[in-house]
């Protein structure tokens, strides 16, 4: 526990991107299985364990300190897991008595324990653990590990110390489970590559970067081709050897909610494409909007009467997986090939295929984009011919170019309490959007936001609010806004312009939260730069110049 | 006769009247007597002052030899007659020449310990504790979340990340006096036998000390010109805190920050400050060396005094030891 535990102190401080790796690969090299397994996982957000609540912590401690000395402690320090790591007294190390206070073994004894007897446990843990073990072992059980330290950068190290490309263990990681034993061992040198044992996982979907300023200027149009990007959500439906599951673009299984799209699965394979409710271009009606979707969305479970009257289908953009053979290394156009082949067997009212959009030149297609035949969609997607599906967000391979450039994904860093009828909820609404800081990305507030919302959709950014505030200054409270936890909303505005009285250096004129973005991760939100590459093309003047 | 009478706050220091002096005062006064060279307890200006060699030879470099009208050296543990009361001196764990000073009078002996720590310093004698009707304890980390870790861990942490990171220059942030040299010390004594670097503002503390036969090893002036940079990779710098936001700090190779404090246990501390590896490790108490102290010494009363005052207060009032808070001002609650 305690070299993970300096590794924690180490990591929370260093601020430098390379310094960070060399500390996760050192740490990897040295560290043995199955500890080195379990801290890969509390870092990656893949670990598991029933969590302690704060009360119960607090009655911990109070069964031996003084309330009013916890009290003077707890103001001073300000975080109950570090208070309780600092003023707790732990039993004099008897040597002998210690016992096995690994990683490994401590997350099993977790695991393992019942309901009654987690409070002894804990006790028992924290008596016997040294200061630093002790905060490492409170943020492991509090579920807290915010340690500026994202899933993609432990990743990049775990390339680094096998010296394999970073690709290679996206492309397994969702196929492999803590405590990553047979992962260690390839990276180690002494196994091969390891076989995925669970067949339907998560593969890391391939993203696409905004068109940009003179992106297109030297691109031939016909390396190309073009599809319309359609208003849903990008989801993963896998189907092999008799496991099938429907998996969000950020890999969370949403299986529970569209029973109707996976009983309708009669091939086996892995497609990318867009889920949305309605008609398919197969049975000739109508692709409904967005908002009829979100009747379908964020739910455990659905009822018979939801399915029939927003019933949901997936329309298909990539093949991954054509039964067990992997597609990903073939060009995108034998792709395209064999998931037109695969989706014609499929059952009409459930799958479609996305049409390709024929052009000749970017003029063109600038001016489809313009005006698409249907309301649904919201731009085009680009992508090049020759292009392997390859996870992560490369530019090059695939573009997109929205309809509406008026709007960005961004991420809500700070909330206020509203007024009027709204002053019980926090509705106005701080986001802010990526760029490079001295210490790599930091989110810079871009605007702020108090309409555009529905009432329900209030409900879920309030509750999100009051469950993650990190700092409160008087009315306002920031919350937890980190690439990889975070709350992403789509904001829609009618114009920006360069602004010196705003720290990003720019203004939104009318910003609204359009959309609740429940379904993307902080890091997938926007940069400064596209917002800034909007002004230079052209976006209408705002009156804040 | 009533320890209040014997001595009490004012707005220069605590005051002896039957003695007519005061401890560690904060404004020039006729006559002082001075716990240790912390420049927030020895002041320069006051007319006679007593205190331990160690402490006026540290006044001497700090302030120049006409610090004051006239200096008197109190021997340890030696006692002495002023006006009406006795005093004697007795090492404080503190730093380099660091005193407790008693003060005696009809019966009635009140022990001010100025700064002190219990734990193990190669570079000063340790704390002696001596039994008193009233104790004046320091409180600068008079809260239960202070519990210094042991010191060869932390010097450890150092010895790692000079491992781990080669290339880059370790510059440790430690105070001129006392902190710097224990320092140095505890890496000597950890096996690190590379010279060590150190600020300018540095050198005639350190001089002093070798000349005290404190075997701080090859200490080099930490200067750098474009030429000698790399030299500095994986190089140990010594520095007073206050020199991480000059110039003089950006010339080394992709410094790490490094801040030897006991104020480094809080990681909030640590990261407003900027501070890459926090290395704990305290001139003055933690919580358990303040209550461990107080239940050895066993005094009629406690006073508390620079720092987190309530805490401890309420700790003696819980153990039954009478207490109280002692508003002394112009000390530095921060400074370690
Ligand atoms: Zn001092
Ligand atoms: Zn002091």
């Amino acid at each position: 526990m305690r070299d993970f535990a300096e590794l924690l102190d180490r990591l929370v401080l260093t601020p430098s991107r390379n310094a960070k790796i060399r500390l996760l690969t050192d740490y990897f090299r040295t560290a043995p299985d199955p500890d080195r397994g379990y801290a890969l996982s509390a870092l990656a957000g893949t670990l598991t364990l029933s969590t302690v609540k704060p009360n119960v912590l607090r009655q911990l401690m109070l069964e031996r300190m003084d309330p009013v000395l916890f009290q003077y402690s707890y103001d001073y320090v300000g975080d109950l897991a570090e208070t309780i790591s600092l003023v707790w007294e732990g039993t004099e190390p008897d040597e002998a008595d210690v016992g096995d206070l690994s990683l490994g073994s401590i997350v099993e004894q977790l695991q393992s324990v019942g309901r009654a007897n987690v409070r002894d446990l804990v006790r028992n843990l924290l008596d016997r653990l040294d200061g630093s073990s002790r905060f490492a072992f409170l943020k492991l059980i509090t579920g807290s590990m915010r340690i500026g330290v994202s899933s993609r950068l432990v990743k990049q190290a775990l390339g680094e110390m096998g010296t394999v490309d970073v690709g290679e263990i996206e492309t397994l990681w969702h196929g492999l489970l803590p405590p990553y034993v047979e992962l260690f061992a390839w990276l180690d040198g002494h196994s091969g590559r390891p076989e995925l044992t669970m067949p339907a996982v998560f593969h890391s979907v391939m993203l696409a970067t905004p068109v940009g300023d003179k992106d297109l200027e030297n691109l031939d149009p016909a390396d190309f081709v073009a599809e319309w990007k359609w208003d849903g959500i990008r989801v993963q439906l896998a189907n092999l050897s008799g496991t099938r599951r429907l998996y969000s673009r950020s890999g969370d299984d949403i299986s529970g909610a569209f029973p109707d799209i996976l009983e309708a699965v009669d091939f086996e394979g892995v497609i990318d494409g867009e889920l949305l409710v309605g008609g398919t271009l197969r049975s000739n009606q109508a692709t409904r909007s967005f908002s009829d979707l979100q009747q379908r969305l964020n739910r455990k479970a659905v009822t018979r009467k939801t399915i029939e009257e927003y019933p949901a289908f997936l329309r298909g953009y990539d093949l991954l997986f054509d039964g067990p053979r992997d597609m990903r290394p073939e060009p995108f156009d034998v792709r395209r090939e064999a998931l037109a082949k695969l989706i014609a067997t499929t059952p009409p009212l459930h799958f479609d295929l996305s049409p390709l959009v024929p052009f000749s030149s970017w003029e063109e297609l600038d001016r489809l984009r313009t005006a698409p035949p249907d309301p649904v969609i919201e731009g085009i997607m680009l992508k090049r011919r020759d292009s392997p599906y390859t996870p992560g967000r490369m530019k090059g391979p695939w573009f997109k170019w929205k309809r509406e450039p008026y709007n960005i994904d961004a991420v809500l860093m700070y909330a206020q309490r509203g007024h009027g009828k709204r002053s019980s909820y926090y509705s106005d609404f701080t986001f802010g959007v990526w760029t490079a800081g001295d210490k790599g990305d930091v989110l810079v507030p871009v605007g702020k936001a108090y309409f555009g919302f529905t009432d329900a959709e209030l409900e879920v950014l309030d509750r999100y609010v009051r469950n993650n505030t990190v700092e409160r200054f008087g009315p306002v409270r920031s919350v937890r806004a980190e690439p990889d936890q975070g709350f992403v909303v789509e904001v829609a505005f009618e114009g920006i312009a360069f602004s010196s009285r705003h720290k990003s250096g720019v203004a939104m004129r009318f910003p609204r939260i359009s959309r609740l973005r429940t379904d993307k991760l902080p890091r997938d939100a926007d940069r400064l730069e596209t917002l800034v590459s909007m002004i230079d093309a052209g976006a209408p003047v705002t009156d804040d110049a | 006769m009533r320890p209040e009478t014997l001595l009490y706050p004012t707005p220069k220091g605590l005051f002896c009247e039957a003695g007519g002096f005061y401890i560690d005062p904060v404004h020039p006064v006729d006559k002082a007597l001075i716990t240790h060279g912390h420049a927030d307890h020895a002041r320069s200006g006051h007319g006679e002052v007593l205190a331990t060699r160690e402490t006026l030879e540290i006044m001497t470099i700090r302030y120049g030899a006409d610090f004051c009208r006239q200096s008197q050296e109190a021997a340890l543990g030696e006692t002495m007659t002023i006006g009406d009361v006795t005093v004697s001196f007795h090492p404080a764990g503190h730093v380099l020449g660091s005193a407790q000073i008693a003060v005696s009078r009809a019966g009635t002996k009140i022990v001010v310990s100025g700064d002190y720590k219990r734990r193990r310093d190669p570079t000063c004698l340790p704390f002696e504790p001596v039994s008193c009707d009233v104790f004046i304890t320091e409180a600068t980390f008079g809260l239960p979340v202070f519990h210094h870790p042991p010191d060869a861990d932390e010097v450890g942490k150092l010895l790692t990340s000079l491992r781990q990171f080669p290339e880059r220059a370790h510059l440790v942030g430690a105070y001129a006096l006392g902190k710097a040299q224990r320092v140095i010390m505890l890496l000597r004594e950890a096996g690190y036998h590379e010279p060590i670097y150190i600020h300018g503002a540095l050198v005639k503390l350190c001089d002093y000390y070798l000349s005290k036969g404190i075997a701080l090893g090859e200490l080099r002036p930490a200067t750098v010109t474009a030429k000698e940079k790399p030299a500095f990779a994986g190089a140990v710098v010594i520095g007073p805190p206050s020199a991480f936001a000059d110039k003089w700090a950006r010339r080394f190779p992709d410094p790490i920050p490094i801040f030897a404090s006991g104020w480094m246990l809080v990681r909030q501390r640590a990261k407003q400050r900027g501070v890459e590896l926090p290395i704990i490790i305290s001139d003055h108490c933690d919580w358990a060396e303040l209550t461990d102290t107080i239940r050895e010494i066993r005094p009629g009363q406690v006073w508390v005094t620079h720092g987190r005052e309530e805490a401890l207060v309420r700790w003696c009032e819980l153990e039954g030891i009478k207490a109280r808070p002692l508003h002394l001002v112009g000390y530095d609650d921060e400074g370690e």
